[in-house]
């Protein structure tokens, strides 16, 4: 097998462990679901009537930050409890793999919220184009790829809960104008230009910074 | 190869004034050690005198603050027990060692893993969640994760704790299998249950 297959298969093999992980605890994605649809059920009562659709769309993005935030701060959980991630630590595969693998896993939970938390947002307060759909898609990606580093380094610290918030949110900023930007302002595509790019750069930054992460 | 280069290709483990600190506070201080290949050291001393920061060193899951550390190999050929197993608690047991036997490129992952559990005692239990298993099941468990990609280095923390009379004896023939072949670095509280087999002792004050 080449080296890239192998990195595949590595990245296939640890995402379908926290997939199956969740499945079989299920203490992260039903809490995702009911904190977004509770968010926006919340909002809709909370919003005058009358209100632009610009300020729903704002309130959708918190929503979903504060959502893949739940998400995130579960996600290096399992790797915790009974030393894990020190498991991984010392195998001999690439060790960025690991973080490939933890992204996609919750950007998979994150995309299930989503399939919820967009029709409840169509509903309640404005249809949802392609172009805000592929908004969310993309901001989701960066979302997963910074927060699974964040959340690995937030792991590592005692005061896990208060410092993964303030990395996460102020990186996160970016990624909350060019979805908002993508959804309501009529330039959409040159929002997803710049979330496109965002997703370049820190996906590469993360990728190449993961081991000094979780190595001492 | 000159006398200098053919010492050093037998050599597996060379610390030498190894010094650790976490903050101000210092956990291991001037340590030199040398383990040749096929050697077996055993590691002692008191609590809080280092012996897991100093394997946790040789590891690499941590970095010395001073001195050198070299260790010949790369992570395929390490095994490492710690105080923790370092399994997935709600896997279960054949989970857990396909995942690593995968990580670490283990052809035949799925036999070594059934002969592993077996000669454990967990194969009655290989599909039973980690976390529903007692201490000592738990650290057989390690054990099988630690010995599933056949490692030319071993290095065990306490590798006796929580195992029962039947656990112990089942490690005791393991170690005496694998010495001589396998590089072994070993802490422990009970010197004398490894005591036929040491090649080197390490006491940390």
């Amino acid at each position: 097998m080449s080296a890239l297959t192998l990195y595949a298969s590595d990245v296939v093999a640890l995402a379908r462990k926290d997939l199956r992980l969740e499945l079989r605890a299920r203490d992260t994605l039903p809490a995702m679901l009911l904190f977004v649809l509770s968010t926006l059920v919340v909002f809709h009562f909370a919003l005058p009537t009358g209100t632009a659709d610009d300020a729903a769309f704002g309130l959708l993005w918190i929503a979903l930050v504060f959502t893949a935030l739940l998400g995130l701060a579960r996600a290096w959980a399992p790797e915790r409890e009974g030393g894990a991630l020190d498991g991984l630590v010392l195998a001999p595969c690439d060790r960025s793999a690991i973080w490939l693998g933890k992204t996609l896993a919750v950007l998979v939970f994150l995309t299930a919220a989503e399939l919820v938390a967009l029709p409840a947002f169509a509903l309640f307060f404005a249809p949802v184009d392609l172009v805000a759909v592929a908004g969310v898609v993309l901001a989701s990606i960066g979302i997963c790829a910074v927060g699974s580093l964040l959340a690995a380094m937030a792991a590592a610290s005692r005061g896990r809960e208060v410092i993964l918030p303030l990395l996460f949110l102020p990186l996160a900023i970016p990624l909350v104008v060019g979805g908002v930007g993508a959804g309501i302002s009529p330039q959409g595509a040159s929002y997803l230009t710049f979330l496109g790019l965002y997703d370049l750069v820190f996906a590469i930054l993360a990728w190449a910074t993961f081991e000094y992460v979780i190595t001492e | 190869m000159t006398g200098v280069a053919t010492a050093a290709a037998r050599l597996v483990v060379r610390g030498e004034s190894l010094e650790k600190r976490y903050g101000r506070k210092r956990v291991l201080r001037g340590v030199s050690f040398v383990v040749p290949r096929g050697g077996f050291l055993v590691v002692t001393g008191a609590n809080g005198a280092g012996k897991t920061t100093l394997l946790r060193l040789v590891a690499g899951l941590a970095a010395p603050t001073r001195g050198v550390l070299e260790v010949w190999g790369d992570r395929r050929d390490l095994g490492f027990v710690g105080h923790e197993p370092l399994v997935y608690q709600e896997l279960t047991a054949l989970e857990n060692l396909e995942l690593f036997g995968r990580l670490y490129r283990v052809a035949d992952r799925r036999e070594r893993s059934g002969m592993l559990l077996e000669r454990f005692g967990l194969w009655d239990a290989r599909s039973d969640r980690v976390s529903t298993y007692s201490r000592g099941m738990v650290q057989r468990l390690a054990l099988c994760r630690a010995l599933l990609h056949d490692p030319a280095l071993l290095v065990l923390d306490e590798p006796f704790t929580a195992l029962d009379e039947d656990g112990a004896g089942v490690l005791d023939t393991e170690l005496a299998a694998l010495a001589g072949e396998c590089t072994v670095i070993l802490s422990t509280h009970d010197p004398a249950r490894v005591d036929a087999l040491a090649t080197d002792r390490l006491v940390l004050a």
